[in-house]
């Protein structure tokens, strides 16, 4: 947590020598929390005060990279334990398990799907995050499906085993990647951070409770690991989100160091819709990594869909470019259709046009993001607003008659428009599901 | 670590009644009681969850006119027949609580009158014994006709009845007062308005105890955000101790997933979108969720037990 600029105060040598160009200590301070100069101006702090100011700026949840590449992922420097406090910063990685125990060709197969779960929804990529290979019998199986999975996909790569025999020689066929290591417990701290620094990997570590994880990553960050990710180990979905929840009160409200690291949650459910269930919630509560077992697309475009949701900037909405736009090949006789640049808005109208296969016009207004009924109540998506985005983008140079279809919530506004515009308006339906039989029986 | 952190809230959502038994002086089997949480969801180590959510299931009057196939199908011969609906929901399905929409009132759905609906209601009390959900069809003349034929067709059961809308509730408020129903009272996405109306209400006289918010929802992928932040804030407000906001959560789950386009893209994935929308509806604090396909009630209904069965531990 930023100290305050009398926190930091009293840490100073209060002595007003002015050798970093402040008149007085406390000015220097003050200065210092605005950090608008750097604390090695002062040249008498003592190493512990030095230490405390440093810890102080830095992030209450360290920011943890995995893999490389396209295929980084960065989870962490989380803020706020609501979104609407301000936003949630890095989405959740999503990753899938795979055992060792299979088959290579079921391995590869898995993988070859895992690749596929790649969608777009309004405007943005969801990319799935993981693949962790878990251990379920001898090392050098381990290693195979290890290198099974290096050679087949590109993602972020996690290696599960508390193995040490297996996981060295899975980390030398993978130390350029970036991989996670999961996980370190009680009994081989010591070793897995070694490994960890060794192969410049990320490393989870677990325990059964909140209290004996912090000490344990204290204990790992005294050894130099930093690049930690937190887990606590099987319990109910409520106690989960009770320790998830807790873990982050801690960072934020207390600064607790040692729980201020992104945090996993392995999902170990056969039923697959229990399965997407428990890794949506935990998704939504706080968690930096969630690993499942099933690969069924439904299961990924669902939560991939939820976290879109879930981590969208609450001050600023998903938005398109103002702009005209072209579906399919439009002509000067195709039909012109008004709408906001709100993304799911734009997407939704652009998804039924194109379902329609009429070639058309749409024309995304600037309403700052909102909807159509928002952006109307808000004066966004004015006759004032939509005739200057049909002069701005010099719409009536592209289609001989100047007729413009309207959102049907907006009817409302007809009269007006065609006054200010001199454009024929046409109600369109409310539900941009309407718009293809609305547009083939124009 | 330091101590565990815990909130200090001020006080508790209120807990809303559903439901008469004979005892109370109603017919039905069971009260379903919604709300009454003193701290957010499932934190039990910091406060209680007296009341689990609660997921009911949504029948028509009429063969809903924008139902896909696929829920038809997985009602039967009973789809569209409101009495034999209710009937499958609770014999076979174990329904604990029901939500009739009275679509079919709507001048555009066929118009029915006051009588017709009311007639329903009594019918439909005495063929089921489970408390009731009653929605109008949200056309506001209509509804203003209908829902008073219908609260006093079901007086004295403890219904709870919507919708109050911030330019049209005196009627419906004045209704459910006179027969001893409870309220929806709907706010579109803001708590501003959700608070004023809440006002505008208990100033007529009906009790906050008897409200319940729907915030309107959006569908996983169709601004579920929203509705989970205001939601989250809503209930933040209520817990710091304004009792204005201090009512249980209605959530039309249902009728949101089963419009996105991936919920009627291929079979299976209107469920899975249904299922989701409600996780994190329940996540973000809602009481009451009106849920459409059987198979997505019931692997909610397996999440709820086990978020509560465990009590936290």
């Amino acid at each position: 947590m930023a100290l305050s600029g009398l926190d930091i105060y009293k840490l100073l040598p209060k002595t007003n020598c002015r050798e970093c160009g402040f008149v007085t200590c406390l000015a220097f301070a003050m200065a210092l929390a605005k950090k608008s100069i750097s604390i090695d101006k002062c040249p008498y702090l003592t190493p512990e005060a030095k230490k405390a100011l440093e810890e102080s700026s830095l992030p209450p949840i360290k920011l943890v990279t995995l893999g490389t590449g396209e295929n980084k992922l960065e989870v962490g420097n989380e803020s706020v334990m609501f979104r609407h406090e301000e936003k949630f910063h890095h989405p959740c990685g999503l990753g899938f398990i795979i055992e060792d125990s299979l088959k290579d060709a079921e391995i590869k197969e898995r993988l070859e799907r895992i690749n596929k779960l790649k969608f777009e929804r309004v405007g943005q990529a969801l990319n799935v995050s993981l693949a962790a290979i878990r251990q379920n019998g001898e090392a050098k199986r381990f290693r195979e499906a290890v290198k099974l999975a290096a050679d087949n996909t590109n993602l972020a790569l996690a290696l599960m085993s508390s193995d040490l025999a297996a996981i060295r020689p899975a980390l030398e066929l993978i130390k350029e990647r970036r991989p996670l290591i999961y996980s370190a417990a009680k009994d081989n701290l010591a070793e897995m951070a070694k490994l960890a620094k060794e192969f410049k990997a990320a490393l989870v570590v677990s325990a059964p409770e909140l209290e004996a994880l912090s000490g344990l990553a204290k204990e790992l960050s005294n050894q130099g690991v930093n690049d930690l990710i937190l887990e606590i180990g099987k319990k109910s979905i409520s106690a989960r989100i009770w320790d998830l929840t807790q873990q982050r009160r801690q960072a934020l409200k207390k600064s607790i160091r040692s729980l201020g690291y992104p945090s996993l949650v392995v999902v170990d459910e056969k039923d697959p819709y229990e399965e997407t269930i428990q890794a949506a919630t935990y998704i939504s509560k706080y968690a930096g990594i969630v690993l499942i077992k099933g690969i069924e697309p439904w299961q990924a475009l669902s939560l991939l869909t939820l976290r879109q949701n879930i981590y969208t900037d609450p001050q600023k909405p998903l938005q398109i470019e103002p702009n005209l736009y072209a579906v399919g090949q439009a002509n000067e006789k195709s039909p012109v259709l008004v709408t906001t640049n709100f993304s799911l808005t734009y997407y939704t109208v652009l998804g039924e046009v194109e379902a329609s296969k009429v070639p058309a016009y749409v024309i995304s207004v600037d309403t700052e993001g909102m909807s159509v009924l928002t952006a109307w109540a808000a004066e966004k998506f004015t006759p004032e607003k939509i005739t200057e985005a049909l002069n701005k983008f010099g719409v009536k140079d592209k289609v001989s008659r100047t007729r413009l279809i309207i959102p049907g919530y907006v009817a409302v506004l007809s009269g007006d428009l065609e006054d200010k515009s001199g454009w024929q308006i046409l109600v369109g339906p409310k539900e941009a599901s309407g718009i293809p039989s609305f547009l083939k029986n124009l | 670590m330091a101590e565990v952190i815990l909130e200090k809230w001020q006080q508790a959502v209120s807990t809303v009644n559903i439901g008469a038994t004979r005892a109370d002086g109603g017919s039905r089997s069971h009260v379903v009681k919604v709300g009454g949480e003193s701290t957010l969801p499932f934190l039990f180590s910091e406060g209680s969850l007296p009341n689990r959510p609660v997921i009911a299931f949504e029948l028509c009057d009429i063969v809903p006119a924008d139902w896909p196939q696929e829920l038809a199908s997985a009602y039967g011969a009973g789809f569209g027949d409101p009495l034999s609906w209710a009937q499958k929901c609770v014999k076979e399905y174990q329904a604990k609580i029901l939500c009739l929409r009275l679509q079919g009132a709507h001048p555009d759905f066929g118009n029915k009158s006051a009588e017709e609906e009311a007639g329903l209601i009594s019918a439909l009390l005495k063929k089921v014994d489970v408390p009731l959900i009653i929605l109008g069809c949200g056309d506001d003349a209509k509804d203003n006709l209908v829902l008073p034929a219908v609260c006093q067709a079901a007086k004295g059961e403890r219904c709870l009845i919507g919708e109050a809308v911030q330019d049209n509730y005196k009627t419906l408020v004045a209704s459910v007062l006179a027969d001893g129903h409870n309220i929806i009272a709907q706010s579109p996405i803001d708590i501003n308005i959700a608070k004023q109306l809440n006002i505008l209400i208990s100033d007529m006289g009906l009790a906050l105890e008897k409200i319940v918010i729907n915030p309107t929802i959006g569908a996983l992928g169709y601004g579920l955000e929203y509705a989970y932040s205001i939601m989250e804030r809503s209930r933040l407000a209520a817990l710091a101790g304004d009792k204005t906001m201090a009512c249980p959560f209605i959530a039309y789950v249902g009728q949101e997933a089963w419009r996105a386009k991936e919920a009627r893209a291929e079979a299976g994935q209107g469920i899975i979108w249904e299922m989701l929308t409600a996780t994190a509806l329940i996540q973000a604090g809602a009481d009451i969720l009106v849920m459409r396909h059987p198979l997505a009630v019931e692997k909610a209904n397996n999440y709820i037990e086990e978020l509560m069965r465990t009590n936290g531990v």
